[in-house]
């Protein structure tokens, strides 16, 4: 288990064998440095929290700044730990870069996906409306029928599924074969889509 | 932001005609079979360009034994060995999609000059 953070950058595909097109997503995988080492001995668990990303020390809060000033490296924009098998490896300050990841290696993506607002339970759930348009039915098209029983139990049940927020949150995608990657632009194309609008913080996970 | 045509130009070929709407071409196609390799034609007029950089792809359209036959190709993609100009139309829109409704006579395509 291993992770770095990254930027989704867009989609577009590539040729692959025998012409196939692959529909790909880019990921600007890293530059990441290694902030701080959570060992088992202080910690009890071993994971490294990875920074990504640079802003301006003057929109950053004083107690971060005075975390990154503790472990003597640059200030980034976003901190996030990620558990990892051979913490050794690695020592503070440490920069992981898209040559972390393998051509042919399966990865996970986690990113918050995009908010779509309140949404009805067609969109939000997969419901299929209400019956036909005929036989007296109006506007019922999108409805979500009955959403219960009779005065037994006279209430609606726990975790119903009806309307509300949709999207804007944590979606986790597995198994994404990592196609090319491309050191020189910190560049990974993942084998289709990643949840999230373009420009968002991805997290990319090693099994 | 990093432009992904400017990281993927090997994707891109360097070797292709420029044509535009209208234009009659013949498209050579490289067929597999099991494990032979063979070049198939597909000739016929461009009725649309459509997209950019390495996704770019074109319609032709053809009449083949009084059936409207249209094929959409990758202008990059590997399987298109060659592509040759037969002749320049002259036609008034980018996308030709109008001649669907067209036979015969009417739905030529005026060559250029």
């Amino acid at each position: 288990m291993s992770g770095i953070l990254g930027r989704k950058i867009g989609m577009s595909s590539i040729y692959g064998e025998k012409g196939r097109m692959i529909p790909v997503t880019a990921i600007q995988a890293g530059p990441c440095k290694i902030v701080t080492i959570k060992t088992k001995e202080k910690d009890g668990y071993e994971a490294l929290q990875i920074g990504f990303g640079t802003r301006k020390e003057k929109n950053l809060t004083k107690p971060i700044l005075g975390h990154f000033k503790k472990n003597n490296v640059e200030s980034t924009a976003y901190l996030k730990e990620f558990l990892f098998d051979e913490i050794s490896e690695y020592k503070v300050g440490d920069e992981i870069k898209a040559d972390f990841f393998k051509e042919g290696e399966k990865i996970k993506v986690r990113a918050k996906s995009k908010g779509k607002g309140f949404q009805g339970v067609i969109k939000r759930h997969g419901f299929k409306g209400v019956g036909g348009a005929t036989h007296g039915q109006s506007d019922r098209l999108r409805a979500p029928g009955s959403i219960g029983q009779s005065s037994d139990p006279s209430r609606v049940w726990k975790g119903m599924r009806m309307a509300g927020r949709t999207g804007g949150k944590n979606i986790t995608v597995s198994n994404l074969e990592v196609i090319k990657v491309i050191p020189e632009e910190n560049l990974i194309l993942v084998n289709g889509s990643v949840p999230g609008p373009i420009n968002s913080i991805v997290e990319l996970i090693k099994l | 932001m990093v432009d992904l045509n400017n990281v993927l130009p090997e994707q891109m070929k360097n070797d292709i005609p420029s044509f535009k709407a209208g234009d009659r071409i013949r498209v050579q196609v490289r067929v597999i079979e099991g494990d032979k390799e063979r070049i198939q034609i597909f000739e016929g007029d461009v009725i649309s360009l459509k997209g950019k950089g390495s996704n770019k792809t074109f319609t032709v359209r053809k009449i083949s034994s009084g059936v409207g036959v249209e094929r959409i190709f990758p202008l990059h993609s590997p399987t298109i060995a060659k592509i040759e100009v037969v002749k320049e139309g002259r036609v008034r829109r980018a996308k030709l999609y109008y001649l669907r409704n067209l036979a015969g006579k009417a739905a030529r395509i005026k060559s250029k000059s």
